[in-house]
């Protein structure tokens, strides 16, 4: 258990760097608008701008009163008002609507703008619209990369993922690329890059632009990190659309972990307060069962806590010497130890009560089925009843979804059955709701084509591979199909299981989803990394509708140490779930690499459906 | 010894100076400078001389007249001045000469008397007429400050990205201040200026009065003051012949000195050589100067660099001794060579005796695809000197596609430059920001129907545009779906705007019935119908509110039902249930969710019995023990099918008999279920019977 890396895994890169950068280039910033200031901070940006600079740090460069960005009016009697905002045209409006206040009452004070991680044009048009764009003056802060762990980078972008894969809106790619470039000039060049999906290749193509504008930077150094793969969110929906049973995965379901840090309510720290609590490595008791399958955690912690009380029972034989020892050193790490042990107790009974009851039982054997692919009826039933019984819109959603993905879409009349059914439940205005899923290929209908499926999956037994690739070739509607039955097979994603499967000594990635399923993503990554290309992929890549849109780059230069090439930065456009963050740690202990995670935000099954659903303001 | 320092002057203690001739300039000058306006530009530029400035006779020979000489006193240029009273010249960092106007126009011209542009400092300044202008320089460029009739400041920082900045009014100014200056701080230009024997300091958000440190008493008056090149010192001069040298941040006296002279001073300027510790203030009378040191403090100056000199050789049109330095400096082609040889095209172009083709074919000839040469700066000149059709042929050489949009659309080629700007997409990813500018300037440019049609085309801009108006324009929204007949969009555009635009029922109705006909059109019969069933709904709600009383708008279908039940609707409840052909299965999950919660059991129980459960029992079982209640759980548990018989034992509680039910099964699967159950003290028997069950089918 525990986990403990290889002896010969290579050292991570220091990601501290970044936050000192980050630091800095803010400091500077604020400096720019001299004397006291207060500073009005967007929601999104409190929680990393904390990691990034705490209040006293502020208060050192003369910012004197913090507010946060919303729909109210400002009571500021500042002269200098500072804005630190995400560029979105609402946050224009807002500003927009103070700046216009104080010309109305003939106030002049100094306006200062800064966007993170970048403006866009749209926001300074805006800005020009509303008539003050001569009044304000705007900055970037160049904050795109926060280490919210040693080996966990977050763009903190969650927006990213509708605004991509839902409306179609490239300008975060820019924010991607230099988010790369600023990693390969701090721990490149990167000798070996990989990647699939559409926004991967344009982020690519753009970073290497970038690379060239600026050539000559990073040449000569030896590179850190040895490979990076860059992986669109939406070449496997599946998994991050699946309940999460590795503790950190179910930690983030269950009480939401954000920026790094969670929120333990009273029912978790029996007491009356609530608590938010760091989730990394330096959490000695965490790192030990972050990564771990649920069944083993609650075992795990209770003996340690059985060892903890062995040693605090040591004190009865000590002479006053041992106990002053004991007191001056051992005493302060126990009791943290303690502390953090009946936090994560806490936290375990808290989501036993909570999951596994006989419904949650239910829910996870449904999941099994449909990515096994059987008792479709049954499990379609099941979501019915879930819809019907109003369990909750966003899980009745991401059933849905699962459905519909693993099953390359609905057969109509269940489509409109169940679309209709969740009406009912849950408000007519889902059906717009519905209108972004189907845009976003996460629920969508059978095309007439489709039912055959079913013969083909038959036929591709019998023939050889080749020949049912053409096949499938011949059905494939103009629709993007999932594929993921296919898919599934060829990567070996169900993995057969004689006997039971010991979640105690997991034996592949499937351990993250109880031995059931592999998760897509890591799969790729794996095989992709062990054939150091694409190479014998093909059918693969086709059958994920990326043909023209996976990629190798290899650079010819071979200064890479074997050290770094063990070391992986894999980038997820999109967001990523502890889950596949676990599957791969799992895999680099495995193979003596380590594994590095860039994403555009940590997501999981119901930040997704969230951010696809339509809600009544 | 004597010969060498015979002519070296003292200056104060510890300082010596002396005086000798460079060169001696080469004009001719008529008339005498007092009568014109001088402006000599920075780092030995060039000087410009305006003469008769004010006269406003039409008469040719009294006009004024601009000419232009080089710090040696070359001529360079000479032309009549035609246009407005000219208030005050100066030279910008680029050696571009400005010529502020009374009017607040400014006037651009080249060092050879071409004429660039012109632009002006505002309204305000054109009613209340400039009374002062200063041209000033600063780490950004360089800028021009008014002080207009109304004694107000306006002024704007940079000249070549033009920002008008007016400045706040200064409390109790009746007439023009003594005297004023700008003074770059904190990388702001701020305006000082003496009001009787107060100064103050403008920002473009206040005015602050400011003290001098260690500055003499009995002042009523400062005359003259003056700020050094770098911003970084101050001097002023006050009526009592009292000069102060400090640091411009106010914070530090460097020197002072009593001349005993009261007459104003013409002009007080700060002086220092390069690499030299000694700065002095040079202040002039009408017959009289005087050179004021302070003591050695020490300053960075910034040399002239090969760079700047290439420009000025450039100015002078010197192209072919510029390229010999380049090569003899073995200067990189992109600072240098093709740098000058991009300034000789630029020249060349303004050639017009010679046609278009003629220009086009010998700068391409001489450039080529010379690295760091661009062709759209070249284009964008003979744009400048009206020749658009050359500048189009020179744009055709641009290999950067996103280079030409720009100077597109100052051309009105607003079509031709947004499929530039499209065809840059794969270089220009970055945040779009070109298609978006051209975008802008087409739908200013283009009437609405044409448009739309342009962007039809261009599916990228298209759904660019989309993404602005969702947030920013949500009419021009809709006209786009309209004009692109996307019904499916339109529909699902009213049916947000029925939740979020519109308040009153039949204002959201009305929306509906919009989306409902989109979605007809779009044969969504699926979502037509939905969205009919909304209507029916909104309605029904409204006439249950107006009759019961109580919140049901914006209730799903589920809810208004669940609702209607918690008010002892009954009647209603199935009415609405079969009006909108709710399923069974549903209708029985509900009411029996919902009268478990309002606990009537008796209730409960006669629903239970109207008919066989759609959904069995052990529903019935779930909700009782969620409530709480196991007298009534245990009474629906008899009636569970057997495949859900020991499920509804153990929710009751009653392990024993499931045990039994479990055996009797023999099926392994409920056995182990019950098994993990037995954790009771009392459970241990039924854990045995369990296990020698298990035993038993094995040997089987």
């Amino acid at each position: 258990m525990a986990f403990p890396h290889r002896p010969d895994a290579p050292e991570l890169p220091d990601f501290s760097m970044l936050k000192r950068l980050a630091r800095d280039q803010l400091i500077y910033l604020l400096e720019q608008l001299p004397g006291k200031k207060d500073l009005f901070i967007e929601a999104d940006l409190m929680s990393p701008l904390d990691r990034i600079a705490n209040v006293s740090i502020l208060k050192q460069h003369e910012v004197d009163k913090l507010y946060k960005v919303e729909n109210k009016p400002a009571l500021s009697s500042s002269e200098q008002l500072c804005f630190l905002v995400r560029p979105r045209i609402k946050n224009m409006r807002y500003i927009a609507n103070l700046v216009n206040a104080d010309k109305l009452a003939g106030r002049t004070r100094k306006y200062k703008v800064i966007f993170s991680p970048q403006k866009f044009y749209a926001c300074e048009m805006v800005l020009e619209e509303e008539g003050i764009y001569g009044d304000v003056s705007c900055d970037e802060w160049a904050f795109s990369l926060l280490p919210l762990d040693v080996d966990l980078l977050s763009m903190e972008l969650p927006e990213f993922f509708r605004d991509y894969f839902l409306e179609g809106d490239q300008r975060w790619i820019n924010t991607v690329a230099q988010a790369l470039h600023l990693l390969s000039t701090l721990y490149g060049p990167f000798p070996n890059c990989y990647g699939i999906g559409r926004c991967a290749k344009m982020s690519h193509e753009l970073w290497k632009k970038l690379e060239e504008e600026e050539d000559g930077e990073s040449k000569g150094r030896r590179p850190e990190i040895g490979h990076v793969f860059l992986l669109d969110r939406d070449v496997d929906f599946v998994t991050a659309l699946c309940s999460q049973v590795v503790y950190e995965g179910l930690v983030d379901d269950t009480f939401r972990i954000k920026c790094g840090s969670v929120d333990f309510g009273p029912e978790v720290t029996s007491s009356d307060k609530s608590l938010k609590v760091l989730l990394n490595a330096k959490d000695k008791v965490f790192s030990e069962i972050r990564n771990e399958h649920f069944s083993n955690v609650f075992s795990f912690l209770s003996q340690k806590a059985r060892n903890l009380q062995a040693q605090y029972d040591r004190r009865r034989g000590m002479d006053i010497k041992q106990m002053k020892n004991f007191v001056s050193q051992e005493l302060k790490g126990l009791k943290q130890e303690h502390r953090l042990l009946s936090l994560h107790i806490g936290a375990c009974e808290s989501i036993m009560k909570k999951k596994t009851k006989q419904d949650f039982q239910e829910l996870i054997k449904t999941e099994h089925a449909l990515l096994e692919g059987f008792d479709i009826r049954e499990s379609t039933g099941y979501i019915e009843e879930h819809i019907d019984r109003q369990v909750s819109p966003i899980e009745s959603l991401r059933l849905m979804c699962l459905l519909s993905i693993t099953e390359n879409g609905l057969i109509p009349k269940d489509y409109r059955s169940l679309k209709t059914q969740y009406l009912q439940s849950y408000g007519p205005e889902h059906l717009l709701t519905f209108s972004n899923l189907r845009r976003a290929g996460l629920l969508t209908e059978q095309a007439p084509g489709d039912t055959l499926t079913a013969v083909e999956s038959k036929v591709s037994k019998l023939v050889t591979d080749k020949a049912a690739g053409k096949i499938t070739d011949a059905f494939s509607s103009l629709a993007k199909r999932s594929n993921f039955r296919a898919i599934s097979k060829k990567l070996n994603l169900i993995p057969r299981v004689d006997g039971e499967y010991d979640l105690k000594v997991p034996r592949d990635m499937a351990y993250v989803f109880s031995g059931a399923y592999v998760p897509l993503s890591c799969r790729i990554i794996e095989q992709v990394l062990e054939r150091r290309g694409w190479q014998g992929l093909d059918e693969v890549v086709r059958l994920l509708n990326c043909s023209e849109l996976a990629f190798t780059d290899m650079s010819k230069e071979d200064k890479a140490s074997t050290e770094s090439l063990r070391v992986i930065l894999v980038v997820f456009l999109g967001g990523c779930t502890f889950s596949e963050i676990s599957a791969l740690r799992f895999l680099g202990r495995e193979k003596g690499c380590r594994f590095i995670f860039l994403t555009t935000a940590v997501t999981n099954s119901a930040r997704l459906m969230e951010a696809m659903s339509e809600v009544k303001a | 010894m004597d010969c060498y320092t015979a002519n070296w002057n003292p200056l104060g203690d510890s300082a010596f100076y002396r005086k000798y001739e460079l060169y001696s300039m080469d004009w001719d000058l008529k008339e005498d400078l007092r009568d014109c306006l001088v402006a000599a530009a920075p780092y030995g530029g060039p000087i410009a001389l305006l003469r008769n400035p004010w006269r406003k006779e039409k008469a040719a020979s009294v006009r004024p007249v601009l000419e232009i000489y080089s710090a040696s006193g070359m001529p360079l240029a000479t032309l009549m001045w035609k246009s407005g009273p000219v208030v005050s010249l100066g030279w910008s960092a680029e050696e571009e000469l400005l010529c502020v106007q009374e009017d607040g126009v400014v006037l651009v011209y080249g060092l050879h008397g071409d004429f660039r542009r012109h632009f002006s400092m505002g309204n305000e300044v054109l009613q209340n007429r400039v009374l002062d202008a200063r041209i000033f320089h600063t780490e950004f460029g360089s800028g021009v400050a008014i002080l207009t009739g109304a004694h107000r400041f306006t002024l704007s920082a940079n000249v070549s990205d033009l920002k008008l900045r007016r400045m706040p009014e200064v409390p109790g100014l009746q007439g023009a201040p003594s005297c004023w200056t700008t003074l770059c701080r904190d990388r702001v230009a701020h305006i000082l200026l003496a009001v009787g024997p107060d100064l103050y300091l403008l920002d473009h958000a206040a005015c602050s009065p400011v003290t001098l440190p260690g500055l003499a008493a009995g002042v009523s008056s400062f005359l003259q003051m003056a700020v050094s090149f770098t911003s970084r010192h101050l001097a002023v001069f006050t009526d009592t012949g009292y000069i102060w040298m400090g640091t411009a941040s106010f914070k530090e006296k460097l020197c002072e000195f009593n001349c005993n002279i009261r007459a104003p001073p013409k002009q007080m300027v700060w002086c220092s050589r390069p690499r030299s510790k000694e700065r002095a203030v040079v202040v002039a009378w009408e017959r009289r100067l005087m050179v004021v040191g302070d003591a050695p403090e020490s300053i960075q100056y910034k040399q002239l660099t090969i760079q700047v000199l290439l420009d000025r050789l450039v100015l002078r049109r010197l192209y072919p001794l510029a390229i010999q330095i380049c090569e003899y400096l073995r200067l990189p082609e992109v600072q240098g060579v093709s740098r000058i040889l991009a300034h000789w095209a630029c020249y060349k172009v303004q050639q017009k005796d010679v046609s278009d083709e003629d220009v086009a074919r010998a700068i391409n000839q001489k450039l080529g695809d010379t690295p760091g040469v661009s062709y759209s700066d070249i284009a964008a000149r003979a744009y400048g000197c009206g020749r658009t059709e050359l500048a189009i042929k020179l744009l055709e050489y641009e290999p950067r596609s996103g280079e030409q949009v720009p100077l597109l659309l100052k051309m009105k080629r607003s079509k031709l430059a947004l499929s530039k700007a499209i065809e840059s997409g794969d270089t220009d990813l970055g945040e779009q920001g070109l298609v978006f500018t051209v975008l802008l300037h087409l739908k200013n440019e283009l009437n609405r129907g044409d448009f739309f049609m342009t962007l039809r085309n261009q599916p990228m801009a298209l759904s660019l545009y989309r993404q602005f108006c969702k947030h920013q324009e949500l009419e021009t929204l809709k006209d786009l779906y309209n004009q692109d007949d996307n019904h499916q969009e339109l529909g699902s555009f009213h049916i947000r705007a029925s939740y979020t635009t519109e308040e009153h029922v039949e204002g959201r109705v009305a929306a509906l019935q919009k989306a409902a006909e989109a979605f007809n059109k779009a044969k969504n019969d699926f979502a037509a119908k939905a969205t009919e069933d909304q209507m029916r709904l909104l309605r029904l709600q409204r006439c249950l509110e107006d009759e019961l009383g109580g919140r049901f708008l914006d209730l799903s279908v589920h809810d208004t039902v669940t609702t209607l039940i918690l008010g002892g609707q009954n009647k209603r409840a199935e009415q609405v249930a079969r009006d909108f052909r709710i399923p069974d299965k549903r209708l029985w999950w509900l009411k029996l969710t919902a009268l478990a919660d309002l606990e009537d059991w008796e209730e409960l129980e006669k629903f239970s019995k109207s008919k066989k459960s759609p959904i069995g029992y052990l529903p019935f079982v779930e909700i009782c023990m969620k409530q709480h209640n196991k007298y009534e759980a245990k009474k629906y548990a008899s009636r569970v099918g057997p495949e859900q018989k020991v499920k509804a034992l153990l929710l009751v509680g009653d392990v024993a008999q499931a045990a039994d039910v479990a055996i009797e099964h023999r099926n392994e699967a409920e056995m182990s279920l019950v098994l993990s159950h037995c954790t009771g003290a009392t459970d241990g028997v039924t854990a045995d019977k369990i296990q020698r069950a298990r035993a038993q089918a094995q040997k089987k």
